[in-house]
């Protein structure tokens, strides 16, 4: 990408460009001094952040406040999992390999949302304390195994809804929501491959890697607040399980259904000191 | 029986039963032009003669039918002919898959109403059903390739219900598409080929993804009116 080329062709059908960010000199100089900690993909997103400032079609308060809260839910994933893989004896050595792979998506998600954050004119909020027992309701979180993989479960399974339930409050910033959109099936694939691992180490020998209804896969109430609403059958009016050859089953597994901020901030509370 | 049924409202099934005829030794892919898809220049290119996607939201829309009729297509196949080998486990999980791709693929048929492109004759003389590797091989290329499209395509959108709508759908992809690949490879349900290193999944703009599916569309689709930006 030729950073130099795209402000040209900017400059041809806006010649006031540069007085509507700053000058283009500072603007260049912006860019280069990002190129050193932007990795590639980020360049786009801080481009389009940008010229979102520039031309005013966001508020930038409200995408770096939901950036934000991504991070936080991206700092409790990465937090637990450097735990748990730096635990010894927690994870099934069969596992080591994809669970540190899980933490490694997480660590980096916390790097670009950060980055991004900073692009866009906003400041990244601090890493909070964690507890990752909620209380004592997983008192055994790194030491037991299937208490461990039923937390990531519900972590991953809402870490999908909360990104879903922000989507629209993006829609204005294509670089920004395209990445969320990035980083939401990449939950998705951990939560897929977590619930696999239950079903085959026998937490619950009938999970499936999609959820169906609202249920918790046998993890019990504790947990419930992030399924609830799964059970949801009507997309844009039309209920799903009257279409022809759907069960009600199939019509709660073929859509996953957002949450909204409050909703998650509600389910993590527990974990947030 | 209930998929059989459904299949009878797609041309697709006619065309299995001439592939059953002549075997899949030998066949070849015939490679259909997407004469849009294949340009590089950014823009949709003209109108190549094929089935109109249509125009903004309605056009992603049909963007996003015309990739579930591929892959329920290929899931019925796959369910109705399953692959020697095939475990009690895969065939219940591959057959939920099937049934998400049809509840995806009637959900748009309903949602679209009178702007829907009509059903879709597939080519899948490429793969070799009764083979395990082919099968999955060609199951993960579709997942992947739909979780890319659904999040290439999002920004495309206006409606604000559409595009949760379509973030539905795409993580229950990513969710078949990171299953899939365990059942190729254990463990590479998010290895490098499909996050990259700052934690994204793929994601790639309409004509890219319609040039990848053009090898399995026997029909011809004109993407030149959907929306760029």
């Amino acid at each position: 990408m030729n950073l130099q080329n795209i402000f040209n062709e900017i400059e041809k059908t806006d010649p006031e460009i540069y007085e509507r960010l700053d000058d283009r000199r500072s603007v260049m100089h912006r860019f280069k001094n990002l190129g050193g900690k932007l990795a590639l993909t980020a360049i786009p997103v801080a481009l389009g952040g940008m010229l979102s400032k520039a031309y005013g079609q966001t508020p930038p308060s409200d995408i770096i406040a939901i950036l934000n809260f991504a991070l936080t839910l991206e700092y409790l994933e990465s937090g637990f999992y450097n735990t748990a893989v730096g635990t010894s004896g927690l994870i099934d050595v069969s596992e080591m390999a994809s669970f540190a792979d899980i933490q490694d998506d997480e660590n980096a998600h916390v790097a670009f949302l950060s980055t991004t954050i900073t692009s866009l004119g906003g400041t990244p909020v601090a890493k909070p304390e964690f507890d990752f027992t909620a209380g004592g309701a997983f008192a055994d979180v790194f030491s037991n195994y299937q208490t461990f993989l039923a937390v990531s479960q519900t972590f991953e399974d809402t870490g999908v809804r909360a990104y879903k339930g922000q989507a629209g409050g993006l829609i204005s910033n294509n670089g920004v929501l395209t990445a969320a959109l990035q980083i939401h099936s990449v939950e998705a694939r951990h939560a897929s491959h977590v619930r696999r691992v239950r079903r085959l180490t026998g937490a619950d020998s009938s999970e499936k890697p999609w959820i169906t209804g609202n249920s918790t896969n046998g993890i019990g109430s504790a947990v419930q607040a992030s399924y609830n609403g799964e059970d949801n059958t009507m997309q844009l009016g039309i209920d799903i399980s009257t279409l022809p050859g759907i069960n009600a089953a199939i019509a709660t597994e073929s859509f996953d259904e957002p949450l909204d901020m409050q909703a998650v901030l509600d389910i993590v509370g527990p974990f947030i000191k | 029986m209930k998929t059989l049924k459904k299949q009878g409202t797609f041309s697709y099934e006619t065309s299995m039963k001439r592939r059953a005829f002549l075997g899949y030794v030998g066949a070849t892919a015939s490679v259909v032009a997407i004469a849009a898809a294949c340009k590089k220049d950014g823009n949709n290119g003209g109108s190549n003669g094929g089935i109109d996607l249509g125009s903004g939201d309605i056009g992603i829309l049909n963007y996003a039918y015309a990739l579930e009729q591929l892959e329920a297509a290929f899931y019925i196949q796959v369910i109705t002919t399953q692959y020697s080998g095939a475990t009690s486990d895969e065939i219940s999980l591959l057959t939920d898959i099937r049934d998400h791709e049809i509840a995806h693929r009637e959900f748009f048929k309903a949602a679209l109403s009178t702007s829907a492109i009509p059903g879709l004759e597939v080519n899948f003389t490429a793969i070799d059903f009764s083979s395990r590797d082919s099968v999955l091989g060609t199951a993960k290329a579709f997942e992947d390739l739909g979780v890319s499209a659904y999040n290439g395509a999002g920004q495309l959108l206006t409606n604000p219900d559409y595009l949760v709508v379509a973030g539905k759908i795409v993580s229950v992809e990513a969710r078949h598409a990171a299953y899939i690949r365990d059942l190729l490879s254990y463990g590479s349900f998010a290895d490098s080929t499909a996050v990259d290193a700052n934690g994204l999944d793929l994601q790639q703009p309409p004509n890219a993804v319609l040039m990848a599916a053009s090898p399995f569309l026997t029909s011809k689709l004109d993407a030149s009116h959907l929306p760029t930006t």
